[in-house]
């Protein structure tokens, strides 16, 4: 676990990468190229490797071993079973874990289904209220449409924490939607700190990312074309199953990456709206790390993610092999 | 008929989007205390923010960090895509590739990997390794809005320049940089709010002693935020607001090309 | 004719991307005030070749001699060379002015010196009031010329130009092969002319250097290229051709089609396969019984000045063009006199070439 002194191995490398490029530039330009343009990305090159690669190693070391840093599976194997350190340490000591252990633990794996499924609800959510909107934007005779979509962004400017605080004011037992009903003599509900509220927390946060790809998509889709198919007979409804709605999957397939992918992981948003009745698998990696102190769990449940990421986006890709749903930038 | 059913439904989704921030900007007009109850009219949580030293200390990290992360990231992220730009076809879909990795990464395996790189190498988390996480982060959207506007470069317009006696240095700075320059300026206000609204990552990447407004937000969120923070929190939405306004006035009046830096 | 100075050789060129052969060992030398056009089809590495005189690419091996010094590794703004890019690579943030005057800015030319030139150089191209207007308010005709006026202003000893005139259309296109020809004698200087379109290689070169598979196929003036293809290949990329298998019976003597023709050619060998290029101007339509061939009439079609005839004889189509019409189906006789049959060497590779094909982009990048 004891790392080796940043002064040592790290300003090494930085200082072969250093030196690396003062030799390829004079290299250069002693061949009387001038400096060449590609080595503009030594820089980041080495960037990368400092601080994305080589973190991304430090995760796969902790995930493959124990706290003494030698080898082990047993950190994915926690993952599946949350008592099986516990059951470990019994047989260890002699015990029977099958008379004395604990039954499997299914913590962890239960808090992944239960993300990958607010996850799945909040894109599908974002889809449906999304889709809709960004149709109506994008319509040609809407002229407004081009400036309304940028009203999807502004929110974002607000900082993402008190928004969904402030989500708060609105949602608790005395505040404002339960005043309002109390002073209709309406019963107060319970609108706080269950699923739901989680949900509407994440729907509130992602819905942009969702508008703004469909929007793009839809937008320069070439008019002709579904003046072609009215053309050639189809009406509205049919145009739109058969021509505008294929043409913009790049675009949905875009939003549903940009809404899954950071609904799997949130943290933060079911902590304030779902009190601490709901946990995802954000808060569970989070608590592995920063309060159980357990890096090398944390590490494999961090892996895991990324597998089930890297998997789902490969998945889209097929989709959408292009790529070309185009991004919020 | 449907056009008002159209109208009506964007209308509504929009009032989800701003009732949050309406809610929270009349919090800070509120003279009370109280989240839900209105006690009048009040500039005082305006005043307090000033005396306030956690969230002015919050305001002046956050602020310089997105000011220079901004900086940094536009001059690497730049020069990169100018690099990546001119590689052959092989390294260039290595680098882009590893160019995609931190944007496909969660922010929490961001945040957690570089915190054990720094925890690794003995760096004590703080002000500066908060700002080499958020250039990391912010790199990546610099050069992916730079290399669109280098791609709809004709190719040939850098060559042309070095034809006509133009040093590549010459070449860069008076041929390619004012044909991307609306992508650097689309990147560098990218980074810019990325970094300010950045929490995920910061909060791995630096130690409590040290706070951004988001941190700060978070650990107070048990306690309650005090409408002083709502009050910062208006007046930086009202400041990013202008801000982008003038910019983007300024890059589509300058870039008369078809496609702007946001596709 | 006094010969005058080579100016630029190539020496062995030898250029490989990634493992893969665009030029192999080219050897290629370029005169004084001559108008050279590369020609083949896209691929055959004449986009590289114009690349590797202009500086913006190094032979894998091989050397670029100019006035005898070698400038293989010199980088193109030191080269005395200038060009004229695909699609023009005008700068869009500059205006006509500022374009053209980019070379001098570079150079720190005085001001007014600037402001002369540029006025000479729009007058040379005949676009003396636009300097103020910005490039992309231009025409393609208009960007064309800005593009030449912009490579000619540093006074180049050698204009490269690389399918300067591909995208526009042909009215235009037929314009600009004049007025570049022109252009090149009033300046004196020497043009290297890079295209797939046989017809403007055929108009405006000195030399045509036929490529393709980075090799050179043939160098010659337009007139050698035409009557004298030395290959099948370079017959056919060159003016329509038919293009028979035969044999030699022995010198001045060719059998083909089952019957024997008198020609004028010699040299290769007795009973000797080889190949016949008759062009289908060449082809005399005849009475049934007074030709050497007889065939039958499969199409017919108007191309203005002449009609096209497919005719079928012994096995093969020949393609045909004469001013009087023969209906579809009818017999007809072919003749064809010694001076107009062509012998070449055959050639191993045979295959097809599609002069339809537009050229893309070249590979290099």
């Amino acid at each position: 676990m004891k790392g080796m002194a940043f002064s040592s191995w790290t300003s090494w490398l930085m200082a072969l990468g250093f030196i690396v490029f003062v030799a390829m530039v004079v290299l250069s330009i002693r061949r009387n190229q001038g400096i060449r343009r590609t080595l503009f990305a030594f820089p980041y090159g080495l960037w990368i490797v400092l601080f994305t690669l080589i973190p991304l190693l430090l995760i796969g070391y902790y995930a493959f071993t124990d706290r003494a840093g030698a080898f082990t599976l047993d950190n994915f194997k926690m993952f599946w079973d949350s008592n099986y350190e516990m059951n470990k340490q019994l047989a260890e000591m002699g015990l029977d874990p099958a008379a004395l252990g604990l039954a499997r633990g299914n913590v962890n794996v239960d808090t992944l289904i239960y993300s990958l499924w607010m996850a799945f609800l909040c894109t599908l959510i974002c889809l449906l209220l999304g889709y809709p909107a960004a149709l109506f934007m994008a319509d040609r005779h809407f002229r407004l449409g081009s400036t309304l979509v940028v009203l999807f962004i502004i929110p974002m400017w607000m900082n993402f924490l008190l928004r969904t605080i402030a989500w708060m004011s609105l949602l608790e037992d005395n505040g404002l939607i339960n005043t309002f009903l109390a002073s209709l003599g309406l019963p107060r509900m319970q609108l706080m700190y269950n699923s739901q509220a989680v949900l509407l927390g994440m729907v509130y946060n992602y819905l942009p990312f969702m508008v703004f790809p469909i929007f793009n998509a839809l937008n320069k889709q070439d008019q002709r074309l579904s003046e072609a198919a009215m053309d050639l007979g189809a009406n509205a409804a049919k145009t739109f199953i058969r021509v505008t709605m294929p043409l913009s999957l790049p675009g949905v397939i875009s939003g549903i990456t940009m809404v899954f992918m950071p609904s799997v992981t949130t943290f933060f948003i079911p902590r304030v709206l779902g009190g601490g009745n709901t946990e995802m698998f954000g808060d569970l990696i989070e608590r592995t790390f920063l309060s159980a102190d357990n890096w090398n769990v944390g590490s494999a449940l961090s892996l895991i993610m990324m597998v089930l990421i890297l998997m789902s986006l490969s998945l889209l890709r097929k989709v959408d092999p292009e790529g070309e749903g185009g991004s919020m930038i | 008929m449907s056009k008002l059913v159209r109208r009506g439904y964007l209308v509504l989704v929009l009032l989800f989007l701003y009732v949050p921030i309406i809610v929270l900007i009349l919090q800070s007009f509120n003279a009370g205390i109280s989240r839900a109850k209105w006690e009048g009219f009040s500039l005082r949580w305006y005043a307090e923010l000033f005396k306030s030293p956690s969230i002015m200390n919050a305001l002046y990290v956050t602020v310089t960090i997105a000011l220079l992360a901004a900086l940094i990231s536009t001059v690497l992220g730049t020069l990169a895509a100018i690099g990546i730009h001119a590689l052959r076809r092989r390294p260039q879909a290595i680098m882009m590739t590893m160019t995609n990795i931190p944007m496909t990464m969660p922010d929490i395996v961001t945040g957690i990997s570089l915190m054990l790189l720094f925890i690794f190498t003995q760096v004590p988390r703080g002000y500066f390794t908060m700002l080499l996480a958020h250039v990391t982060f912010n790199i990546p959207y610099v050069i992916l809005s730079v290399m669109p506007k280098l791609k709809q470069m004709n190719r040939y317009s850098y060559e042309a320049a070095l034809d006509l006696g133009a040093t590549p240095g010459y070449a860069l700075r008076h041929v390619i940089l004012p044909a991307v320059m609306p992508g650097v300026i689309t990147g560098a206000l990218l980074s810019f709010t990325l970094s300010l609204d950045d929490f995920t990552i910061s909060y791995f990447t630096t130690s409590p002693l040290v706070q951004n407004l988001s941190t700060l937000i978070y650990s107070e969120a048990r306690k309650g935020i005090k409408p002083t923070m709502n009050a910062l929190s208006a007046l930086m939405f009202i400041a990013l607001l202008v801000l982008l306004l003038a910019v983007n006035r300024r890059v589509t009046a300058t870039d008369n090309t078809k496609n702007g830096g946001k596709s | 004719m006094q010969e005058r100075p080579r100016l630029i050789s190539l020496e062995k060129v030898y250029k490989e991307y990634d493992g893969t052969a665009v030029l192999s060992d080219i050897n290629l030398y370029i005169r004084k005030n001559e108008f050279v056009t590369l020609l083949g089809p896209s691929g055959c590495g004449k986009t590289t070749t114009l690349r590797i005189i202009g500086g913006f690419e190094t032979p894998t091996s091989g050397r670029l001699l100019f006035d005898g010094q070698d400038i293989t590794h010199l980088p193109p703004y030191r080269r005395r060379v200038n060009t004229v890019f695909q699609k023009y690579a005008l700068f869009p943030h500059l205006n006509v002015f500022e374009n053209i005057a980019f070379g001098l800015k570079v150079a720190k030319r005085p001001g007014d010196e600037i402001r002369a030139r540029v006025e000479k150089m729009l007058e040379l191209v005949n676009l003396r009031e636009y300097g103020k207007r910005s490039v992309d308010s231009l025409s393609g005709g208009q960007q064309q010329r800005i593009a030449i006026a912009r490579a000619l202003i540093n006074e180049p000893e050698v204009l490269l130009l690389d399918e300067p005139l591909a995208a526009l259309d042909l009215k235009l296109r037929q314009e600009m092969q004049l007025e570049l020809k022109r252009m090149q004698k009033s300046l004196g200087i020497t043009f290297i002319y890079v295209t797939h379109d046989q017809e403007e290689a055929l108009t405006m070169s000195d030399i045509i250097v036929v490529m393709k598979d980075g090799l050179i196929q043939q160098i010659g003036t337009p007139r050698d290229v035409y009557d004298e293809p030395k290959t099948a290949y370079v017959a056919n990329f060159i003016g329509q051709s038919n293009i028979i298998r035969g044999n030699m019976v022995h010198d001045e003597l060719v059998h083909f089609c089952g019957a024997d023709f008198p020609c004028v050619d010699k040299g290769f060998g007795s009973d000797a396969p080889v190949d016949v290029l008759i062009r289908p101007e060449d082809l005399q339509i005849v009475g049934i019984s007074e030709g050497k061939l007889t065939g039958i009439v499969r199409s017919v079609l108007f191309k203005g000045v002449h009609f096209e005839m497919m005719i079928e004889s012994s096995g093969m189509l020949f393609k045909v063009h004469s001013t009087v019409m023969q209906p579809e189906g009818s017999s007809v006789g072919l003749d064809v006199i010694p001076f107009n049959i062509h012998i070449m060497k055959p050639t191993l590779n045979e295959e097809a070439v599609d002069r339809e094909e537009p050229e893309a982009e070249d590979i290099d990048r």
